[in-house]
């Protein structure tokens, strides 16, 4: 029975995941709007994006090759599985031992790989600056979110997220500076890897400054669709991350009945929310910077994640 | 026994390697002495994995040899056997490429002969059980692989590569000559054996330690000894290019371990920050250098100057905590490095052969004159591929277990009681995540230009596949990267057995762990699944594309790049790897590299074209090499002088040196 209720809730957070990232990505979309003034689409305009593009041909460009054409489903399966792996409503999930933090920023790693790759395919101008900044972001959000992951995993003990996570509720954490110190850095990189504004503008076309959308300016009906069904997915594992190592309060611990299960998903769609709103306000008061000024946007974060490490180092009450 | 063993196959490269030359201009020669060295080296990887599995501590023998009152000691322990399986296995694997590859080769009298006697030369130095012959092997490889260096010494700068090389492995011999003579003591036994007997002071083993990070170092291409390897690596044909990255490097670590860890006695926790800093210095130079580099094969030595800086960070970290009595952390330090060595050997090889392809079939080394090669070269782009997503640290693939335990083994440093190491442990394990993900952009940069978009050149227009047997030993060197990386567990495990005489401690047993994952500590610390998460990702990847073109459409046009509705024909307009390289170039070479950009656009109405020109320096060359070459020019100009001095004047020089010398003597405690 135990085995049976630990399998569906596994599943049961794969198929979350998948049903809610249209929808958070669309929660965004409308607040920012609403913050703008303007009515904006309906929350379920991105299922409908998606819809719309799987039913359409794929129209390829006439020498992209066959990692083209793989790439999209690489992506997205990399996505998923990381994304499947950070808890959001119950803790301790069947197959969260497989892969720790390390190796999730790993497999998002991968994917970004791929699309960088996938960017690069056709050989359009577009394609190659995308991949080429992406490239450079990623170099430094890649050890800046590493360091936080070391702070967390110095004072759990543990990469293990559901292990972290469950720290991080119990009482004797208390506030640290060094955990502030890894927010900061995790929320900027979450905005850097996630192509938000100031990094990036995930509503433009058509301008120099793009960096994802560059890369994906060549794919289109099913292949576009499963990217941004991708993107979707990975906006939301940096706010379950966000919710679970910083928010972690309602996730159900493992073995827990149904009732728990139940609060927990409640829990996290209430988080969700909340994180969506702050990630729309945010968007709406700053402007984007300079393509060169998020290097030092992601430096700082990169040091902040290294001093939170230090300072854990040093003593493990700080 | 299998001391005898590995010595019979030495003896056999040896007589390949006189066959070599006897039938260099034979039509058959390439192919019966790449497939004798395949079929030696096969059985001496073989012995030294039973070797490492076996009851017996170790084998030795000792053969009339060498110094008449010394002779020639062979021993075969667990850790050498370890090497013998990474070098012969990376050794079978280069041979079976050359078996194709070999036969493009313009000269084969100037590879065929040094190559089995390289194979021979690292045979030799894991064997070797006394100091003499120790050192007799590593110049015997050190000389052989300059003369196949300097097999295309008409092409391009090849000649002043050999000659750098030739200096440096000549000083780091002398490096390791000295570490020995400290080693020997006073009563100068250069039996291994009776090393280890020795009790050293803490300044002599410091000395020892600083002597055999620079001779063993050099050779392994620690930064700033790693000026050679960028240069001379290349300049041999592929398949030794890859002998040379991906397995002579091993030796030089294995040269290192077995001196600091097995013959030096008890470490200091000193000794760690030394070998860290220098790690870590080197990881990160190393890939700075890889992701401004257009050389293919360039490339790829720099990326093996940064995961041999990978390797002595997890070596340092061992020696921190086997200074202080953690023997557990300080076996998964120590696994980590041993690991990712012979990780390393996987995909470099991999990537060289690759080059090698390409290589052969464009004429070109430079990434800027390719592109579009995945549609001519649909083999070899597949296993390039794999090799540089393991080269990149990405799951599932086998870089990234062990860059996994690397950083594991960082986590568990906060135990260590010393500041100095508290403060640069953490320091090191985020350069490691710098080093890491400069990596992976660097290899995205390598593969986008090389093998995507559109050919820039006639030559990587008319590309042509390469040969079955070099496309089947790059297919087994990326099927094994992807299964070390899925079954890291046995891996390890194997590992155990050479890490528990070292540090005295060992990992958990990972055979015991359910559904084959690895535990680096204990169970609830931290676990890695890598065959989970390979079997997740193709569930969902074939999942999701079975979906779509099931339930939806599978639908495909082509037609012209979109590339926002204004296509430009023009090659010109494609990313190229200098572009590519821009940002990284602005964000981290400014400083540390002295990048700068110079643009020199015509006023409007002036004709002439526009000048873009991007200067980068290297450092260490500029800093250290450059003027240690002028101030010896400088220093021979002067003693140039005594050649023209009378016959007195030298019989003077010869007495006093002789006074100087009794007194020296005289006066010695």
């Amino acid at each position: 029975m135990a085995v049976i209720l630990d399998l569906a809730a596994q599943g049961g957070q794969m198929l979350l995941v998948l049903a809610l990232a249209p929808l958070l990505t669309g929660f965004v979309r409308k607040v920012k709007a609403r913050l703008l003034m303007r009515k904006g689409p309906p929350l379920v305009q991105p299922y409908r994006d998606l819809f719309r593009l799987v039913r359409k041909e794929a129209v390829l460009a006439d020498n992209a090759s066959w990692l083209f054409r793989v790439a999209p489903y690489l992506i997205f399966a990399a996505t998923w599985v990381a994304a499947s792996l950070v808890p959001t409503f119950a803790g301790g999930l069947m197959f969260s031992w497989s892969a720790d933090l390390i190796a999730i920023t790993a497999l998002l790693g991968s994917a970004r790989f791929f699309l960088a790759l996938a960017g690069m395919d056709v050989g359009t101008s577009f394609g190659g600056i995308g991949a080429s900044r992406e490239a450079m972001f990623a170099t430094l959000a890649e050890p800046a979110m590493l360091m936080m992951v070391f702070s967390l995993a110095l004072l759990a003990g543990s990469t293990q997220l559901s292990t972290v996570s469950s720290l991080m509720h119990s009482p004797d954490i208390g506030l640290r500076v060094s955990l502030a110190l890894a927010l900061v850095a995790l929320i900027v990189v979450a905005i850097a890897e996630n192509a938000r504004i100031p990094v990036d503008n995930p509503a433009t076309h058509l301008e120099l400054t793009m960096v994802h959308e560059a890369m994906i300016l060549e794919y289109s009906g099913r292949h576009l669709a499963v990217i941004e069904f991708a993107a979707q997915l990975k906006l939301l594992l940096y706010a379950s991350l966000i919710a679970c190592l910083f928010v972690p309060w309602g996730i159900a611990k493992s073995g827990a009945g149904l009732w728990p299960l139940a609060i927990g998903v409640g829990a996290y769609i209430i988080k969700l929310a909340g994180l969506g709103l702050l990630l729309a306000l945010f968007e709406t008061s700053i402007a984007k910077m300079r393509v060169f000024r998020v290097a030092e946007f992601l430096g700082i974060a990169l040091m902040l994640g290294l001093l939170g490490t230090l300072l854990l180092f040093v003593s493990r009450s700080l | 026994m299998a001391v005898h063993l590995a010595i019979g196959c030495v003896s056999v490269l040896l007589l390949v390697s006189v066959l070599g030359a006897a039938l260099a201009r034979s039509r058959h020669a390439t192919t019966l002495v790449y497939l004798a060295c395949l079929v030696v080296s096969l059985t001496a990887s073989a012995n030294g994995a039973i070797t490492v599995r076996g009851e017996a501590a170790s084998s030795s023998i000792a053969l009339p040899l060498g110094l008449p009152w010394l002779g020639a000691h062979f021993r075969v322990d667990k850790l050498a056997g370890f090497f013998l399986t990474l070098v012969n296995f990376g050794g079978a694997a280069a041979s079976l490429f050359a078996v194709g590859y070999g036969r493009h080769e313009i000269s084969p009298g100037r590879v065929l002969p040094f190559y089995p006697l390289f194979l021979a030369g690292m045979n030799l130095v894991l064997l070797a059980d006394d100091a003499f012959s120790f050192l007799l092997s590593w110049e015997l490889m050190s000389l052989a692989s300059w003369a196949l260096v300097m097999s295309h010494h008409t092409e391009g700068d090849n000649v002043r590569a050999g000659f750098i090389y030739l200096v440096m492995a000549s000083f780091g011999t002398a490096a390791l000559l000295l570490a020995f003579g400290l080693l020997a003591g006073n009563e100068g036994d250069y039996l291994f054996a009776a090393i280890r007997q020795q009790r050293h002071a803490d300044l002599v083993s410091g000395l020892v330690l600083v002597l055999v990070l620079v001779g063993a170092g050099s050779k392994a291409g620690l930064a700033p000894l790693h000026v050679w390897l960028p240069l001379a690596h290349p300049a041999a044909p592929s398949h030794v290019s890859a002998l040379m990255s991906g397995v002579m490097t091993k030796v030089a670590i294995y040269g290192f371990i077995r001196i600091i860890f097995d013959l030096l006695g008890s470490p200091q926790w000193w000794w760690a920050i030394v070998v860290l800093v220098a790690g870590a210095t080197t990881a990160v130079l190393g890939v700075l250098h890889a992701v401004l580099e257009s050389d293919m094969k360039r490339l790829l030595a720099y990326s093996t100057v940064e995961n041999v800086g990978f390797v002595f960070i997890g070596l340092g970290l061992s020696l921190a905590f086997a200074a202080n009595g953690l023997s557990a952390a300080a076996a998964l330090a120590l696994t980590a490095a041993l690991l990712h060595a012979f990780n390393h050997m996987l995909f470099k090889s991999l990537l060289f052969f690759g080059a090698g392809a390409v290589l052969h079939a464009t004429r070109e080394r430079d990434i800027e004159r390719m592109g579009g090669l995945i549609h001519r070269m649909p083999q070899t782009s597949v296993v390039v591929l794999a090799g540089a997503l393991a080269i990149s640290a990405l799951p599932p693939f086998n870089g990234f277990v062990s860059e996994w335990l690397m950083f594991q083994a960082v986590l568990a440093s906060p135990s260590l009681p010393q500041w100095g190491l508290k403060l640069l442990v953490p320091g090191a394990g985020a350069m490691m995540a710098l080093a890491a993900a400069l990596a992976a952009a660097c290899f995205v940069r390598l593969y986008g230009v090389a093998f995507l978009g559109r050919p820039r050149s006639d030559a990587a227009r008319d590309a042509h596949e390469t040969d079955r047997w070099s496309i089947g030993a790059m297919g087994a060197l990326a099927s094994l990267c992807l299964l070390a990386g899925i079954f890291p567990g046995l891996l390890i495990d194997a590992l155990a057995p050479v890490v528990a005489p070292l540090v005295g401690g060992r990992m958990p047993v990972q055979s015991a762990e359910p559904w084959l994952s690895i535990v680096p500590i204990s169970e609830g610390r931290s676990s890695y699944n890598g065959l989970m998460v390979f079997v997740f990702i193709a569930i969902s990847g074939f999942g999701a594309a079975f979906a779509i073109h099931r339930l939806s459409t599978r639908a495909t046009r082509r037609g012209p790049a979109w590339d926002c509705g204004f296509p430009d024909s023009s090659l010109a307009t494609q990313y190229s790897a200098a572009s590519f390289a821009q940002p990284l170039r602005r964000v981290f070479a400014t400083t540390v590299f002295r990048a700068s950009e110079h643009v020199d656009m015509p006023v409007p109405g002036q004709t002439r074209a526009a000048l873009y020109l991007a200067r980068v320096h290297d450092v260490v060359w500029d800093a250290l090499y450059a003027p240690l070459a002028i101030g010896v020019d400088r220093l021979a100009g002067l003693l140039n002088q005594a050649q023209f001095l009378t016959i007195r004047r030298f019989l003077n020089m010869v007495f006093v040196s002789l006074v100087l010398l009794l007194l020296g003597l005289a006066i010695w405690p």
